[in-house]
């Protein structure tokens, strides 16, 4: 497992190049099938341990192999290379075994020597363990055929899953921190360099979509000696974890980034700015930085060009506001993360009164690519307003839930049902919620509609970070939407008023309608007021937060007026408006929905019909999935 | 201020540590100093609070404004083991609900509260980006997925002690 290069201090763009033709041999054998061993290792076991895979158990997988290979003495030739977000997490534990890329998932401790075994012994797939193709039933050994995969373009996540994020010499090897380099060469010459980002049409990835070019030239030639920048990486969006990813999967490429962006505007300072949810994020970013300073990518003297450049990690502690510009550098600063108004811009006065520009963890990410390939490159993917490609996250009631790089214009449709795989247990789609608690939601008769920065804000939803929640018949639209303004609502700093009261004043109808509680007129209420709060609260997560109300509305009226005229639910989510019961005609006293009950609320002798106490049932619905053969209990 | 005992003793030695540190206490240091004071207590005493602000020569009212902004900063103890409950989108539409309302039966404690015995702490998060796991809960460090409410009592049980 441990390597032996050691780092020492790169002084010029020529030694780049040696290190990375002294390491490309070790990483051979995960290119070439027939690659002759390097030091003796024949096999390369890259194990998923991202934080989706650890809550499956990779780490107990990482134990197995080293446990069993040290058994069987393979321990010196074959080297288990623990890697990021493969992305993929609904088939984690997944592993792949170099070479011949063999893919398998879904494993447990005790599959492990049968891979030693058959696969490293002696070169055969394990069959059982292989991902099977839904349709046909076949198995796939390739992951690059399955269709998750097949359906992706991966130019920005190309490293993430693919190598140790904790090395930085397999970043190097796939051509890390060659932007750098080109970019250092032109270093008198920056504007060629702005020209490229310009050119690549590459928009904001945060939520906004501001041409990325122009915000780094408003800041660039903003007047002043020092100037910062800073990474967003304060990823609060519930449902999204692109960016998490990201930094876990291939932290040197938002550094690289970084670097890039500060020699072009002029900056020697960067933050990033994390949440502290992401505890591996931030232990991996802080182990890049510190490889990068030994090498001389970072710091002083960068590849000896005698340009500086210095980078801080900035732990977020728990506010999603901080997520806006102008409360995410008065968090820096140390002070309450509240907004204000702009201009002054960040680019003019931002951090410390400084000039600052700040983009998220996915622009930024995007630069080394474009530096390294050119602006065209980029802007070949894409549609003619919205350029490159966009990493989402699915999640909800899609069958394959995980991380999904497409180039923008794929249509939603295509997203959910190829690469998502469709809606589990055969459910209807009803819709799926993009861009968090800013965004909007689309029903089934918009996601034909090509996925770009326009078409969405047309249909009344937005790009936002890229979360993609997917919710079928059985979710309830109002309390979608009141999910998320309960979100808001906790987490609206309270500074202005549309938002502070406005939030709380549209929650309580919410309330209301999905507790039986709603009075005609609450629907053109909301309107109104959603309306006007986009108009004046001081910043996005106010304007923004009257989004999921709208949209809902606007696609799923009948489910309003349902709860207010009908009191009902058609989705039978809300649990105010429901009561459980057993059909007594049916119930055959088995106890299996007694000894699920967390609450004990059902009672009744063996072989007898069993009753719910409805004042003591929380409506959690456990007894019903352990009444499945029976169907003896029902809500309504 | 805050709801620690005022005749509560604080070892402040403790945070010699985190000042040495932090002696640049110009940029910005406040809340990195916070977050260390507090992985060092498991909250924010207020008597710490109090050190901090001679340390850094900032008004104690400015902190504390700090304190309470953050939703990851504490002024009681917590117990032995957190649990988070996340209610981010993909849990919620997964019937994260159904988990919050049995870790709350089960433990009697509300979110944000501890259990008598000092042993659980019931919280809520708004995602830990384990989307693909939901419905899911953090024990301290260990995530949960896949939960179902007939579950919870043995997870429980399992950090019992």
């Amino acid at each position: 497992m441990t390597r032996t290069e050691t780092l020492s201090r790169l002084t010029s763009a020529a030694d780049l190049d040696v290190l990375k033709n002294k390491v490309l041999p070790r990483l051979q054998v995960r290119k070439d099938p027939n690659a002759k061993p390097y030091e003796g290792v024949t096999h390369n076991i890259m194990i998923c341990c991202d934080t989706g895979c650890t809550s499956s158990g990779s780490r107990k997988i990482v134990d197995a192999f080293e446990k069993d290979l040290k058994a069987k003495g393979l321990d010196k030739s074959v080297e288990v290379v623990i890697i990021g977000c493969h992305g993929f997490c609904e088939m984690g534990p997944l592993i792949v075994v170099y070479p011949n890329d063999i893919y398998y998932v879904h494993l447990t401790p005790d599959d492990i020597p049968e891979i030693v075994d058959e696969t490293i012994k002696n070169g055969n797939a394990v069959e059982r363990l292989l991902y099977q193709d839904r349709e046909t039933l076949k198995p796939i050994v390739n992951y690059k055929e399955i269709e998750f995969y097949a359906k992706q373009n991966r130019i920005l996540l190309t490293n993430c899953g693919h190598i140790n994020p904790e090395d930085v010499m397999e970043y190097i090897a796939n051509d890390g921190y060659k932007a750098l380099a080109k970019a250092l060469t032109m270093k008198d010459n920056t504007d060629a360099l702005l020209e490229e980002v310009k050119k690549s049409g590459l928009r904001g990835r945060g939520g906004g979509g501001f041409p990325t070019g122009r915000k780094w030239d408003l800041c660039r030639n903003a007047p002043g000696d020092k100037k910062y920048i800073i990474c967003n990486a304060d990823e609060g969006d519930p449902g999204a974890f692109m960016d998490r990813s990201m930094m876990e999967g291939d932290p040197h490429r938002l550094l690289e980034g970084m670097i890039i962006g500060g020699l072009v505007i002029g900056a020697d300072e960067g933050y990033i700015y994390c949440r502290a949810e992401y505890p591996l994020a931030i232990r991996r970013l802080n182990n890049a930085i510190a490889q990068a300073e030994t090498l001389g990518l970072l710091g002083d003297n960068i590849l000896g060009s005698g340009w500086s450049f210095h980078l801080h990690i900035k732990e977020g502690a728990g506010a999603f506001v901080c997520g806006e510009e102008t409360a995410l550098i008065h968090s820096i600063e140390g002070k309450r993360g509240m907004p204000t108004a702009r201009p002054p811009f960040p680019a003019i006065s931002g951090l410390w009164g400084k000039p600052t520009n700040n983009n998220n963890v996915e622009t930024w990410a995007n630069i080394p690519g474009i530096i390294r390939n050119g602006g065209d490159w980029y802007a070949s993917y894409g549609t003619a307003n919205s350029k490159g490609t966009k990493v989402f996250a699915l999640t909800g009631k899609i069958r394959n839930t995980g991380l999904a790089e497409v180039p923008m214009g794929i249509t939603m449709r295509e997203i959910i049902f190829n690469i998502g795989g469709g809606i589990q247990n055969d459910k209807k789609f009803k819709a799926v919620q993009i861009g968090g608690p800013s965004g909007g939601c689309l029903p089934e008769s918009m996601i034909d509609r090509p996925v770009d920065y326009d078409s969405l804000i047309e249909a009344g939803a937005m790009m936002g970070s890229g979360g993609l929640v997917v919710v079928d018949e059985d979710t309830c639209m109002v309390d979608l939407a009141r999910f998320f303004l309960s979100f808001t609502r906790d987490e609206s700093c309270g500074k202005c008023t549309p938002c502070r009261e406005g939030s709380t004043r549209m929650l309580n109808i919410l309330n209301n309608i999905t507790q039986g509680k709603g009075l005609p007129g609450d629907i053109e209420l909301l309107e109104e007021l959603a309306r006007n709060i986009k108009l004046s609260a001081l910043c996005g997560l106010g304007q923004t937060c009257p989004n999921p109300i709208l949209s809902t509305i606007r696609y799923f009226r009948h489910e309003y007026e349902a709860h207010i005229f009908q009191k009902k639910c058609p989705a039978g989510q809300c649990v105010d408006l429901l009561t459980y019961w057993i059909d007594t005609e049916k119930c055959i006293g088995c106890g299996a929905c007694k000894k699920v009950c967390p609450a004990d609320a059902i009672d009744g002798n063996k072989k007898e019909p069993h009753v719910i106490d409805v004042r003591k049932c929380i409506k959690c619905g456990s007894c019903i999935d352990a009444c499945k053969k029976q169907k003896a209990i029902s809500r309504k | 201020m805050g709801s620690t005992s005022p005749g509560q003793t604080v070892d402040l030695t403790k945070l010699e540590p985190v000042f040495e540190k932090f002696v640049d206490v110009t940029k910005g240091s406040l809340i990195p100093v916070l977050q260390a004071a507090q992985d060092t207590y498991g909250y924010l005493p207020f008597k710490a609070l109090e050190a901090i602000a001679r340390h850094l020569k900032t008004p104690i009212s400015q902190i504390y404004g700090v304190v309470t902004f953050y939703a990851q900063f504490r002024l009681t103890p917590r117990g032995k083991h957190i649990i988070r409950s996340c209610q981010g989108t993909a849990c919620h539409v997964r019937n994260s609900a159904r988990i919050l309302e049995t870790l709350k039966t089960t433990l009697g404690v509300k979110p944000g509260g501890t259990t008598e015995d000092l042993k659980f702490t019931l919280e809520t998060v708004a995602c830990i980006g384990a989307c693909s796991l939901a419905p899911v809960m953090m024990v301290d460090t260990d995530a949960h997925g896949r939960l179902r409410p007939d579950r919870i009592s043995k997870i429980l049980d399992s950090y019992s002690n």
